[in-house]
């Protein structure tokens, strides 16, 4: 998105992120915007037969800048990027939450099923079940 | 790399593989602009798989390394994220370059992922790179629909429609979810049901991935695109949401 339309969408989806999780609880990870880093994910990488590894080096820039925030959840916002910083954060041993922004907005409206919390951690998987479900 | 040193000058130029990627790209992709100054290579992170860089890449392409440069495996490690155009003072389009050398690899020596996600979404009326057939979307779409109804009450009357013509969005899904982890579709759903947002799936070009891009595979590229723009077309809808 931001590839194709710019800054300005990179800015809208931060708007959307801090209104779901607090403005509080927002870490930017730097750099940032268009100079950020890929994760490494995109581009046919992840389906890449024969270069999983080059793709987990290329991703450890992603990943440091991650550890870096300390952040317990990292919000992705497609499914390359899902499947990669999914795959860093196990294969780094960072052990960080992955999630996709659907997620963190259903759970933020009090509509988040129980089946649907795959990728929420133990601190969040139980929070505003009980007004979902009878 | 060449063994002996390069001879520059004497004889006639010959034409090189950059300068026919030029010739097709908008304003040549400026690719013979550049000053040699490293900003591309220091902010890649692909900067020194299989020993090379974007700045090292370009060089070779301008000094006519036409086999090295189309024959190294770091054109699969470019994610084609385009920092470097944005760190170019110059504004070069190595990426593009990339693309174009990824297009020189003969079809079947391409990664062989890339290569079964793009025939596989050549395969399927609905484009999936899982190859997902149609029928089982539609039931696993419906299948998790209907549990949802049952179990959250909130949602008892939710819809997903399904090929309703005249939609105002048509959504395409990632063939992801339907395949491997069907109730991740659910949160969508429920943002556009609260939403009150007018939209449909759709059975034909529903998968919302092109991997055929990926690929370097233009006719095959261009072949998906329109099957999916015309689906859109073809069920009256306005916008065309594409998740990817």
């Amino acid at each position: 998105m931001r590839k194709t339309f710019g800054d300005d969408v990179a800015k809208e989806m931060r708007f959307v992120t801090k209104s779901v999780v607090g403005e509080e609880n927002f870490i930017d990870m730097q750099p940032n915007m268009s100079n950020n880093f890929c994760c490494g994910g995109g581009g046919g990488f992840l389906q890449a037969t024969g270069y999983g590894e080059q793709r987990r080096q290329y991703g450890k820039v992603k990943n440091d800048q991650i550890m870096a925030t300390g952040a317990t959840y990292c919000i992705t916002p497609c499914h390359n990027c899902h499947s990669q910083v999914h795959d860093l954060s196990e294969h780094f041993g960072g052990h960080y939450q992955v999630v996709h922004l659907w997620t963190l907005i259903a759970l933020s409206l009090g509509m988040l099923g129980e089946n649907e919390r795959e990728y929420l951690g133990e601190d969040l998987c139980e929070c505003g079940l009980g007004s979902i479900e009878e | 790399m060449a063994e002996a040193a390069l001879k520059i000058g004497g004889g006639p130029r010959q034409t090189t593989f950059m300068d026919k990627v030029m010739e097709v790209l908008p304003e040549g992709g400026n690719l013979n602009l550049c000053l040699t100054c490293g900003a591309c290579s220091s902010g890649c992170p692909a900067t020194g798989l299989e020993g090379m860089d974007p700045r090292k890449f370009l060089r070779m392409a301008a000094l006519g390394l036409d086999e090295e440069i189309t024959k190294t495996g770091w054109v699969w490690c470019c994610t084609q994220c385009r920092r470097c155009v944005h760190a170019c003072p110059m504004n070069i389009d190595i990426p593009r370059l990339v693309y174009n050398c990824r297009a020189a690899w003969p079809r079947e020596e391409r990664p062989k992922g890339i290569r079964g996600s793009c025939d596989a979404a050549l395969n399927t009326e609905g484009n999936s790179a899982m190859g997902a057939n149609s029928e089982d979307f539609q039931f696993v779409v419906e299948d998790v629909l209907e549990e949802v109804r049952e179990d959250q009450p909130q949602f008892k009357d939710m819809q997903v429609p399904i090929n309703k013509h005249g939609a105002m969005y048509f959504l395409n899904q990632n063939s992801r979810e339907p395949v491997t982890e069907p109730d991740e579709m659910v949160p969508l759903w429920k943002i556009l049901h609260t939403a009150g947002a007018d939209w449909t799936y759709g059975t034909i070009g529903w998968a919302a991935e092109n991997y055929c891009m990926f690929l370097s595979d233009d006719e095959a590229w261009e072949k998906i695109v329109r099957a999916k723009a015309k689906a859109v077309d073809d069920l009256g809808c306005e916008y065309w949401l594409n998740t990817e």
